[in-house]
C-alpha cells in the first residue's frame, strides 16, 4: 500500500501484518528521500554507519534524537518550497526545535490529524471551546507548538470561543452564553493539560464554590502537553478527570501524546485509558542499555515513527520520554495498532514539550 | 556574626570559627605540625576498613603518606626563600569529582594557609568518609582546628560575597560557568584568585607498548581516568590517538577489555544513552570532512567514533559518560590540532614519553601535563601549569 492509498484508509484499520508491510515500504522510501535531499541527514546516517542500499525492516532503520532539530536546520526541500516553519515552545534562552514544512507535508499533517481526531469525535464538526488565550495563535509565520496545536484542532470546531483572555483570565460569562446558544449539542474542548488545570479548572472551582457552574456534560475534552507540572502538584490523570467532572460535569476526556517534530501523528487516549498509534505512525520502546526493542509491558525510551514528513527528516525519532508499549491490535476499545502509556520525561533531560514552557515560567 | 553564615552547613568548623578565620596567622609552607596532621590523616584514611570500597579515598590517603609529603617538600620548598601562607583561602570545589576538595584543601594547608572549602552540594560517600576522618584526626591537633572549615551550601551569592570579601586566596574549580558565577563576588584588593577553567584531554596509545601490557590492568587504569568520574573531569581523555602496528587487534583488545570491566562497574544513565547518540549525530553533521564513523559495540556503554582527520573545533562540545573519538597517526605532529588550544590540559599515554618532544617544541598553546594512562586523575601540586605552593604563599625578601 502506498502512502496516498493509506490516506484513504480509516486510521485504526490495519492489523500488524498489513501495517508492517506498509511501514517497511514507506519508511525506507522516506529514509532514502531524506538521505538524498538533506546533506546533514546524509552525513549523520553515514556517521552512524548506515548502508542506504540495505533493505531492512522499518524498526531497524536509524532513528535520530528529537534534540537534533534544536541544533541543526534539517530540511529536505529547497528554501523556496518551505511554506511554514514550526517551533517548539521554549523558554527564553532555551533552544527551540525548527521544523520546516512544504505544502504537501503541511497538508498531510492536517489530514492525518483530522482522521485521527474524527475517530474519537465523530465526523460532525461541533462548537468548540479553546482553553487558551487568543494571542497564542497570532503570529502565523512562527508557529509555536501551542499555537499549532490550537490551529490544528480548530478545524473540528464549527463555532469557536477562547476560554481565556490575553491576561489568562477565565471568560465565564462568555462561556456561559456560548453554552446557552449551543444547548444540547456536543461541545469540543481543547487545551494544554497544565493550562486547563491552572486557568480553567481552578477558576471553575472557585465559581462553583460561589454557586455558579458551567454545564459541560455534553463536552468532549482533548488535552495534551504532558503531565510534568501537574504531577509536581500531585494531580494524577485519574484525579484530573474526576475533578473536572465534579466541577463542570465533563464526562469524556482524552489525553493525547504528540510533538511538534511529528505534528499530525498524535496519539489519542482511548476509552480504556491507552494511547493509540494510528496507521500513519508507530511507537517503539527501546532499552537505554543498547537501544534494543523492549518487550510489551517493558518500560523504555520511546521512538516515534511518522509516515508524514517529506520536507524534513523527522520520520524516525528517538524522544526523551519513557513509556511502555502495552500491546498491538488487542486493546478492548477495538482500535487496531499499538497502544501504550507514557510515564514522563527521562530523568535529567532538558525540558521539552508544549505547555511545560509556560509552566516553567509560572 | 554574618547572617549569610547561618545558611551554611558545616562538615568541619563552625560559623564562629569561620568568622575569625581571616585573623588566623599563616604558617610557613610544609609546616611541621601540618605535615604531621596530614600524616595522621593518611593513617586514619588508610586503616579504616570502610574506606577500602572507595579507591578515590584511599588514593587521597596515599597522597598524604609521610614519604609522599616528604617528596613534595623536597620538590616544592625552595632553599633560601622565606615564605608564608598568603592567608585565608576560599576553595570552591568542582561538583563532578568527589575528592577534589580534599586535594585543594591539602594544597592550601601545605602552603601554610587557613582554609574554607566548599564541597559539592551533591552527596558523595567519599566526602563524608574524608570529613569524618579529618574531624577525628583534628581532635589531636587543637592548634589546627581554626585552619580548616568544610562547608556545604546551595548556590548563594550572599555567602560567596562574604567569603570572597574575607579571603586572601580564592581557588575556583568547576569550570567556566562556575568561574563566571563566583567572579560576581568581589575580592579584597590584595586577594588573589586561581581559576581552573574548562579543559579537555586526550590520550595516545602506542600499540607496541600496549600489547606488552596486561590488558585487564590497562582497562582498570583507563576506567579510573574516565568512567570513574563519568568522563567528566578535565583530565579525562576524550580522544584516543593510536599509533604502531597491529592497530586493529590492539584496538579490539583494548575496548573489549574495557567493556568487560565496565559491565561490572558502570551503569549508564538512560538520558546519557540519548545524549551520546545526539552527540554522535551532531559530530556527523558538523565535521563531515573528518569522515566520522561510529564503531558499534554490543551496547551503549562505550561510544566510539573513528575520525580520518582531527578537525579544529572538535573539542567545542564535550560529551561524557563514555564517548571517545579515535584517530590513527604516523607522525606525532598530526596531533598538533588538539594541542593548539589553551584548553588542552593532559595527555595520557602508553608508550615512550619522549615521542611527545617534537609536539611540545612545535609551538602549542595548550598541554600542561603528560602522564601515563591510569595517572591522569593523580593530583600534583603542579596543576594546570601552576605551582600551587608558590601561588598560595608569599615570599618575604630579607636582605
Amino acid at each position: 500500500m502506498t502512502f496516498d492509498e493509506a490516506m484513504e484508509c480509516k486510521p485504526f484499520s490495519m492489523d500488524k501484518v498489513e501495517k508492517k508491510a506498509f511501514l517497511n515500504d514507506r519508511l525506507m522510501e522516506l529514509t532514502k528521500r531524506h538521505y538524498r535531499e538533506s546533506k546533514e541527514y546524509r552525513d549523520i546516517l553515514d556517521t552512524l554507519g548506515f548502508d542506504i542500499k540495505s533493505q531492512i525492516a522499518y524498526d531497524e532503520l536509524p532513528f535520530v534524537p528529537v534534540r537534533l532539530f534544536k541544533e541543526l536546520s534539517l530540511k529536505s526541500v529547497p528554501e523556496e518550497k518551505i511554506v511554514k516553519t514550526m517551533t517548539s515552545s521554549g523558554t527564553t534562552g532555551q533552544a527551540v526545535s525548527r521544523i520546516y514544512l512544504d505544502s504537501r507535508t503541511a497538508a498531510n499533517q492536517q489530514k492525518v490529524m483530522a482522521r485521527i481526531v474524527s475517530d474519537f469525535l465523530g465526523p460532525e464538526r461541533c462548537p468548540m471551546i479553546i482553553i487558551d488565550c487568543p494571542s497564542v495563535t497570532k503570529n502565523r509565520e512562527m508557529f509555536s507548538a501551542r499555537g499549532a496545536g490550537i490551529l490544528g484542532f480548530s478545524i473540528f470546531g464549527q463555532k469557536r470561543i477562547y476560554a481565556l483572555n490575553d491576561e489568562m483570565e477565565l471568560d465565564f460569562n462568555g462561556l456561559s452564553h456560548f453554552l446557552d446558544t449551543y444547548r444540547g449539542k456536543k461541545i469540543l474542548l481543547f487545551g494544554f493539560t497544565f493550562m486547563i488545570w491552572e486557568h480553567f479548572y481552578k477558576k471553575l472551582l472557585k465559581r462553583a464554590e460561589e454557586g455558579e457552574r458551567l454545564d459541560l456534560s455534553n463536552g468532549v475534552l482533548i488535552h495534551g502537553g504532558g503531565w510534568k507540572k501537574l504531577l509536581s502538584e500531585a494531580v494524577s490523570p485519574l484525579e484530573f478527570k474526576e475533578r473536572l467532572n465534579e466541577v463542570c460535569g465533563l464526562n469524556e476526556v482524552h489525553d493525547y501524546y504528540g510533538m511538534v517534530e511529528q505534528t499530525g501523528c498524535i496519539y489519542v487516549e482511548c476509552e480504556c485509558g491507552h494511547l493509540h498509534s494510528s496507521i500513519y505512525s508507530d511507537v517503539i520502546a527501546r532499552r537505554p542499555s543498547d537501544f534494543s526493542k523492549c518487550e510489551y509491558g517493558e518500560k523504555g525510551i520511546l521512538q516515534v515513527i511518522s509516515t508524514i514528513p517529506e520536507s524534513y527528516p523527522g520520520h524516525s525519532l528517538l524522544t526523551e520520554d519513557e513509556g511502555t508499549v502495552l500491546g498491538e491490535d488487542d486493546c478492548p476499545c477495538g482500535r487496531l495498532g499499538k497502544y501504550f502509556s507514557v510515564s514522563g520525561r527521562i530523568k535529567n533531560a532538558e525540558l521539552r514539550g508544549c505547555s511545560d514552557t509556560y509552566a516553567a515560567k509560572f | 556574626m554574618r547572617q549569610s553564615f547561618e545558611k551554611i552547613k558545616f562538615l568541619i568548623g563552625s560559623a564562629e570559627s569561620l568568622e575569625r578565620m581571616a585573623e588566623v596567622p599563616s604558617k610557613t609552607p610544609f609546616d611541621d605540625e601540618i605535615c604531621e596532621f596530614l600524616n595522621s590523616l593518611s593513617k586514619a584514611l588508610l586503616t579504616s576498613p570502610k574506606n577500602r570500597m572507595y579507591p578515590a579515598v584511599t588514593a587521597f590517603g596515599f597522597f598524604l603518606r609521610k614519604g609522599s609529603i616528604g617528596l613534595l617538600k623536597q620538590r616544592f620548598l625552595k632553599a633560601g626563600e622565606y615564605r608564608l601562607g598568603r592567608g585565608m583561602s576560599f576553595h570552591i570545589a568542582p561538583s563532578n569529582v568527589p575528592v577534589n576538595f580534599a586535594y585543594s584543601l591539602a594544597a592550601g594547608l601545605l602552603a601554610g594557609n587557613p582554609n574554607v572549602v566548599r564541597v559539592p552540594s551533591k552527596e558523595f560517600p567519599e566526602i563524608d568518609l574524608i570529613a569524618e576522618a579529618m574531624r577525628a584526626t583534628l581532635e589531636a591537633y587543637e592548634g589546627l582546628k581554626n585552619m580548616i572549615s568544610l562547608v556545604r551550601y546551595e548556590r548563594d551569592r550572599e555567602i560567596n560575597d562574604d567569603l570572597s570579601g574575607l579571603c586572601a586566596n580564592r581557588i575556583i574549580w568547576g569550570g567556566d560557568s562556575t568561574i563566571e558565577e563566583i567572579r560576581k563576588s568581589p575580592l579584597a584588593p590584595r586577594a588573589k584568585e586561581i581559576c581552573f577553567a574548562d579543559r579537555y584531554s586526550f590520550a595516545v596509545i602506542d600499540t607496541k607498548a600496549y600489547l606488552d601490557m596486561d590488558p585487564k590492568r590497562v582497562a582498570e587504569s583507563f576506567y579510573n581516568d574516565t568512567y570513574l568520574s563519568d568522563q567528566n573531569a578535565c583530565s579525562s581523555p576524550r580522544v584516543i590517538c593510536w599509533t604502531g602496528n597491529e592497530e586493529a587487534y590492539a584496538k579490539k583488545l583494548f575496548w573489549d577489555s574495557l567493556h568487560e570491566f565496565l559491565k561490572q562497574k558502570f551503569e549508564l544513565q538512560s538520558v546519557k544513552a540519548v545524549d551520546k547518540l545526539s552527540s554522535l549525530c551532531l559530530v556527523g553533521a558538523s565535521f563531515p570532512e573528518a569522515k566520522p564513523r561510529f564503531v558499534a559495540m554490543q551496547d551503549n556503554l562505550i561510544t566510539r567514533v573513528e575520525l580520518k582527520k582531527l578537525p579544529m573545533g572538535l573539542m567545542q562540545r564535550l560529551e561524557n559518560s563514555g564517548f571517545f573519538f579515535e584517530y590513527s597517526f604516523m607522525d606525532i605532529l598530526e596531533l598538533k590540532t588538539l594541542c593548539l588550544d589553551k584548553r588542552c590540559q593532559t595527555i595520557g599515554y602508553i608508550g615512550d614519553k619522549r615521542m611527545f618532544m617534537p609536539l611540545l617544541a612545535s609551538g602549542i598553546g595548550g598541554v600542561d601535563r603528560i602522564v601515563p594512562i591510569g595517572k591522569t586523575m593523580d593530583f600534583d601540586l603542579y596543576w594546570d601549569g601552576y605551582d600551587l605552593i608558590n601561588e598560595l604563599s608569599r615570599n618575604i625578601s630579607v636582605s
